[in-house]
Protein backbone atom coordinates (compact mmCIF):
# COMPACT_ATOMS: atom_id res chain seq x y z
CA UNK A 1 0.00 0.00 0.00
CA UNK A 2 2.86 2.42 0.94
CA UNK A 3 4.51 1.79 -1.76
CA UNK A 4 2.33 2.20 -4.45
CA UNK A 5 1.22 5.68 -2.70
CA UNK A 6 5.06 6.59 -2.98
CA UNK A 7 5.12 5.32 -6.81
CA UNK A 8 1.91 7.53 -6.99
CA UNK A 9 3.60 10.92 -5.41
CA UNK A 10 7.20 10.41 -7.22
CA UNK A 11 5.39 10.60 -10.19
CA UNK A 12 3.40 13.63 -9.68
CA UNK A 13 6.43 15.35 -8.22
CA UNK A 14 8.84 14.54 -11.07
CA UNK A 15 5.78 15.52 -14.02
CA UNK A 16 5.01 18.33 -12.26
CA UNK A 17 8.21 19.89 -11.38
CA UNK A 18 9.04 19.26 -15.19
CA UNK A 19 5.93 21.08 -15.91
CA UNK A 20 7.08 23.73 -13.43
CA UNK A 21 10.60 24.44 -15.32
CA UNK A 22 8.77 24.56 -19.13
CA UNK A 23 5.53 26.13 -18.68
CA UNK A 24 5.21 29.75 -20.45
CA UNK A 25 2.39 30.78 -18.19
CA UNK A 26 4.34 32.30 -15.14
CA UNK A 27 1.05 31.56 -12.50
CA UNK A 28 0.80 28.30 -14.26
CA UNK A 29 4.50 27.36 -13.12
CA UNK A 30 4.04 28.48 -9.42
CA UNK A 31 0.88 26.20 -9.36
CA UNK A 32 2.92 23.23 -10.39
CA UNK A 33 5.22 24.18 -7.84
CA UNK A 34 2.79 24.12 -5.08
CA UNK A 35 1.97 20.52 -6.51
CA UNK A 36 5.56 19.54 -5.99
CA UNK A 37 5.62 20.89 -2.53
CA UNK A 38 2.83 18.87 -1.42
CA UNK A 39 4.02 15.93 -2.81
CA UNK A 40 7.01 16.43 -0.74
CA UNK A 41 5.06 17.10 2.37
CA UNK A 42 3.24 13.38 1.34
CA UNK A 43 7.06 12.06 1.44
CA UNK A 44 7.64 13.09 5.17
CA UNK A 45 4.25 12.16 6.01
CA UNK A 46 5.53 8.56 4.84
CA UNK A 47 8.36 8.44 6.50
CA UNK A 48 7.01 9.85 10.12
CA UNK A 49 7.83 12.80 10.26
CA UNK A 50 4.90 15.01 11.39
CA UNK A 51 6.36 18.13 12.70
CA UNK A 52 8.58 18.29 9.27
CA UNK A 53 5.28 17.93 6.98
CA UNK A 54 3.46 20.34 8.74
CA UNK A 55 6.15 22.83 8.57
CA UNK A 56 6.65 21.81 5.02
CA UNK A 57 2.80 22.89 4.30
CA UNK A 58 2.39 25.73 6.68
CA UNK A 59 5.40 27.79 5.28
CA UNK A 60 6.13 26.75 1.76
CA UNK A 61 2.52 25.89 0.57
CA UNK A 62 1.08 28.65 2.49
CA UNK A 63 3.70 30.98 2.91
CA UNK A 64 6.61 30.78 -0.15
CA UNK A 65 3.58 30.27 -2.52
CA UNK A 66 1.27 33.20 -2.12
CA UNK A 67 4.38 35.42 -1.95
CA UNK A 68 5.48 34.37 -5.39
CA UNK A 69 1.94 34.60 -6.51
CA UNK A 70 1.77 37.78 -4.97
CA UNK A 71 5.10 39.24 -6.64
CA UNK A 72 4.02 37.53 -10.03
CA UNK A 73 1.19 39.71 -10.11
CA UNK A 74 2.44 42.67 -9.03
CA UNK A 75 5.43 42.59 -12.07
CA UNK A 76 3.52 40.50 -15.09
CA UNK A 77 0.38 40.73 -16.72
CA UNK A 78 -1.28 37.54 -16.59
CA UNK A 79 -1.80 36.69 -20.08
CA UNK A 80 2.23 37.38 -21.17
CA UNK A 81 3.72 34.58 -21.92
CA UNK A 82 7.86 33.80 -20.83
CA UNK A 83 10.48 33.97 -23.37
CA UNK A 84 12.51 30.86 -23.48
CA UNK A 85 16.18 29.83 -24.72
CA UNK A 86 16.54 29.16 -27.63
CA UNK A 87 16.34 24.44 -28.34
CA UNK A 88 19.86 24.01 -28.97
CA UNK A 89 20.81 25.61 -25.37
CA UNK A 90 18.18 23.46 -23.73
CA UNK A 91 19.11 20.16 -25.66
CA UNK A 92 22.74 21.56 -24.49
CA UNK A 93 21.74 21.70 -20.87
CA UNK A 94 19.28 18.73 -20.65
CA UNK A 95 22.06 16.55 -22.08
CA UNK A 96 24.40 18.19 -19.41
CA UNK A 97 22.06 17.29 -16.38
CA UNK A 98 21.68 14.02 -17.68
CA UNK A 99 25.42 13.39 -17.52
CA UNK A 100 24.90 15.03 -14.40
CA UNK A 101 22.20 12.51 -13.01
CA UNK A 102 24.34 9.62 -14.79
CA UNK A 103 26.86 10.21 -12.21
CA UNK A 104 24.94 10.65 -9.43
CA UNK A 105 22.91 7.69 -9.81
CA UNK A 106 26.24 5.76 -10.56
CA UNK A 107 27.46 6.72 -7.29
CA UNK A 108 24.42 5.82 -5.32
CA UNK A 109 23.83 2.53 -6.72
CA UNK A 110 27.92 1.00 -6.38
CA UNK A 111 27.53 2.58 -2.52
CA UNK A 112 26.52 0.40 0.00
CA UNK A 113 24.16 1.60 2.78
CA UNK A 114 23.31 0.19 5.92
CA UNK A 115 20.22 0.48 6.41
CA UNK A 116 18.98 0.18 9.88
CA UNK A 117 15.10 -1.28 10.28
CA UNK A 118 12.60 0.69 12.04
CA UNK A 119 9.25 2.22 12.21
CA UNK A 120 10.00 4.57 15.09
CA UNK A 121 7.58 7.91 15.13
CA UNK A 122 9.15 11.16 16.17
CA UNK A 123 7.10 12.84 18.31
CA UNK A 124 7.14 16.87 18.49
CA UNK A 125 8.88 17.47 22.14
CA UNK A 126 11.84 15.39 20.82
CA UNK A 127 12.45 17.88 18.47
CA UNK A 128 11.67 20.75 21.12
CA UNK A 129 13.93 19.28 23.46
CA UNK A 130 16.98 18.76 21.10
CA UNK A 131 16.45 22.24 19.74
CA UNK A 132 16.43 23.69 23.40
CA UNK A 133 18.93 21.58 24.43
CA UNK A 134 22.48 23.26 25.15
CA UNK A 135 24.48 20.10 26.16
CA UNK A 136 26.86 18.45 23.64
CA UNK A 137 24.48 17.46 20.33
CA UNK A 138 21.88 20.18 20.91
CA UNK A 139 20.86 22.68 18.46
CA UNK A 140 20.75 26.29 20.64
CA UNK A 141 23.40 28.36 18.81
CA UNK A 142 22.06 27.41 15.54
CA UNK A 143 18.41 28.14 16.52
CA UNK A 144 19.30 31.32 17.84
CA UNK A 145 21.14 32.79 14.77
CA UNK A 146 18.28 31.22 12.65
CA UNK A 147 16.50 33.77 14.93
CA UNK A 148 18.55 36.77 14.10
CA UNK A 149 18.71 35.63 10.37
CA UNK A 150 14.92 35.74 9.98
CA UNK A 151 14.70 39.38 11.91
CA UNK A 152 17.25 40.95 10.19
CA UNK A 153 15.79 39.23 6.27
CA UNK A 154 12.76 40.99 8.23
CA UNK A 155 13.97 44.19 8.50
CA UNK A 156 16.06 44.09 5.32
CA UNK A 157 13.20 43.25 2.79
CA UNK A 158 11.34 45.86 4.88
CA UNK A 159 13.93 48.31 3.38
CA UNK A 160 14.65 47.22 0.03
CA UNK A 161 10.94 46.96 -0.57
CA UNK A 162 10.00 50.87 0.36
CA UNK A 163 13.00 51.45 -1.90
CA UNK A 164 13.04 55.14 -2.74
CA UNK A 165 10.78 56.80 -0.47
CA UNK A 166 13.07 56.29 2.82
CA UNK A 167 15.74 58.16 1.75
CA UNK A 168 13.96 60.48 0.03
CA UNK A 169 12.17 61.15 2.99
CA UNK A 170 15.16 61.82 4.81
CA UNK A 171 16.38 64.37 2.50
CA UNK A 172 13.37 66.36 3.13
CA UNK A 173 14.03 66.16 7.25
CA UNK B 1 10.61 4.21 7.13
CA UNK B 2 8.38 3.42 4.25
CA UNK B 3 7.67 -0.48 4.05
CA UNK B 4 8.39 -1.52 0.88
CA UNK B 5 10.64 0.91 -0.38
CA UNK B 6 14.55 1.31 -0.07
CA UNK B 7 16.41 4.18 0.01
CA UNK B 8 17.86 4.35 -3.56
CA UNK B 9 14.62 4.77 -4.93
CA UNK B 10 13.93 7.68 -2.84
CA UNK B 11 17.81 9.05 -3.72
CA UNK B 12 16.99 8.25 -7.43
CA UNK B 13 13.64 10.64 -7.16
CA UNK B 14 15.16 13.52 -5.40
CA UNK B 15 18.69 13.28 -7.65
CA UNK B 16 15.67 13.96 -10.41
CA UNK B 17 14.05 16.29 -8.73
CA UNK B 18 17.85 17.97 -8.17
CA UNK B 19 18.45 18.20 -11.54
CA UNK B 20 15.24 19.58 -12.69
CA UNK B 21 15.73 22.43 -11.06
CA UNK B 22 19.14 22.86 -12.34
CA UNK B 23 17.56 22.75 -15.94
CA UNK B 24 15.10 25.12 -15.08
CA UNK B 25 17.90 27.24 -12.96
CA UNK B 26 20.32 27.63 -15.78
CA UNK B 27 17.34 27.74 -19.43
CA UNK B 28 15.01 30.42 -17.99
CA UNK B 29 15.21 34.36 -17.91
CA UNK B 30 13.28 35.35 -16.03
CA UNK B 31 14.01 36.30 -12.10
CA UNK B 32 10.71 34.57 -10.81
CA UNK B 33 11.41 31.39 -12.90
CA UNK B 34 14.80 31.41 -11.19
CA UNK B 35 13.98 31.87 -7.84
CA UNK B 36 11.19 28.97 -8.57
CA UNK B 37 13.79 26.42 -9.50
CA UNK B 38 16.01 27.11 -6.95
CA UNK B 39 13.28 26.55 -4.37
CA UNK B 40 13.23 22.69 -6.07
CA UNK B 41 16.70 22.06 -5.47
CA UNK B 42 16.32 23.57 -1.53
CA UNK B 43 13.53 20.91 -1.67
CA UNK B 44 15.22 18.23 -2.62
CA UNK B 45 18.18 18.09 -0.44
CA UNK B 46 15.99 18.95 2.62
CA UNK B 47 14.43 15.38 1.85
CA UNK B 48 17.86 14.30 1.73
CA UNK B 49 18.77 15.05 4.88
CA UNK B 50 15.35 13.68 6.31
CA UNK B 51 15.51 10.37 4.72
CA UNK B 52 19.33 9.59 5.41
CA UNK B 53 18.76 10.62 8.56
CA UNK B 54 15.50 8.29 9.07
CA UNK B 55 17.11 5.25 7.42
CA UNK B 56 20.64 4.89 8.58
CA UNK B 57 20.93 6.78 11.85
CA UNK B 58 17.38 6.61 13.43
CA UNK B 59 18.20 6.97 16.86
CA UNK B 60 19.07 10.52 16.49
CA UNK B 61 17.11 13.94 15.10
CA UNK B 62 20.07 15.48 13.30
CA UNK B 63 18.51 15.45 9.94
CA UNK B 64 15.64 16.93 10.86
CA UNK B 65 16.88 20.12 12.81
CA UNK B 66 19.10 20.57 9.62
CA UNK B 67 15.92 20.51 7.14
CA UNK B 68 14.02 22.82 9.69
CA UNK B 69 17.27 25.07 9.12
CA UNK B 70 17.08 25.05 5.50
CA UNK B 71 13.69 25.58 5.51
CA UNK B 72 13.88 28.65 7.61
CA UNK B 73 16.70 30.16 5.33
CA UNK B 74 14.89 29.30 2.08
CA UNK B 75 11.48 30.98 3.86
CA UNK B 76 14.38 34.43 4.59
CA UNK B 77 16.08 34.14 1.00
CA UNK B 78 12.63 34.22 -0.70
CA UNK B 79 11.22 37.00 1.27
CA UNK B 80 14.49 39.11 0.01
CA UNK B 81 14.54 38.12 -3.29
CA UNK B 82 11.02 39.38 -3.57
CA UNK B 83 11.75 42.58 -2.21
CA UNK B 84 14.65 42.81 -4.53
CA UNK B 85 12.51 41.70 -7.52
CA UNK B 86 9.65 44.49 -6.47
CA UNK B 87 12.01 47.04 -6.42
CA UNK B 88 13.85 46.48 -9.73
CA UNK B 89 10.33 46.34 -11.35
CA UNK B 90 9.96 49.55 -9.83
CA UNK B 91 12.70 51.15 -11.35
CA UNK B 92 13.59 49.33 -14.45
CA UNK B 93 9.53 47.68 -15.45
CA UNK B 94 11.55 44.11 -16.42
CA UNK B 95 11.98 41.35 -14.39
CA UNK B 96 14.04 40.14 -17.28
CA UNK B 97 17.66 38.98 -16.41
CA UNK B 98 18.76 40.85 -20.00
CA UNK B 99 17.66 43.75 -18.39
CA UNK B 100 18.72 43.50 -15.12
CA UNK B 101 22.28 45.57 -15.83
CA UNK B 102 22.31 47.72 -12.55
CA UNK B 103 21.67 47.05 -9.15
CA UNK B 104 23.01 49.46 -7.54
CA UNK B 105 21.33 53.22 -8.12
Amino acid sequence: MEKIIFYILALIMIVFAFASVSSRKMLRSVIYLLFVLIGIAGIYFLIDYNFLAAIQLTVYAGGIIVLIIFSVLLVHHIEMELEMAKLFKKLLTGLVCLIGLGVFLATIYSTNFIVVENFKTTTVDEIGMGLLNYEAGGFILPFEVISILLLAAMIGAIIIGKGDKLTKNDDTL
Amino acid sequence: MIAGISIYEIFTLTSILFFIGIYGFTTRKNLISILISLELILNASAINFVVINKYLYPDVLQGVFFSIFIIAVAAAETALAVAIIINLYRQISSVEVKDTEIMKY
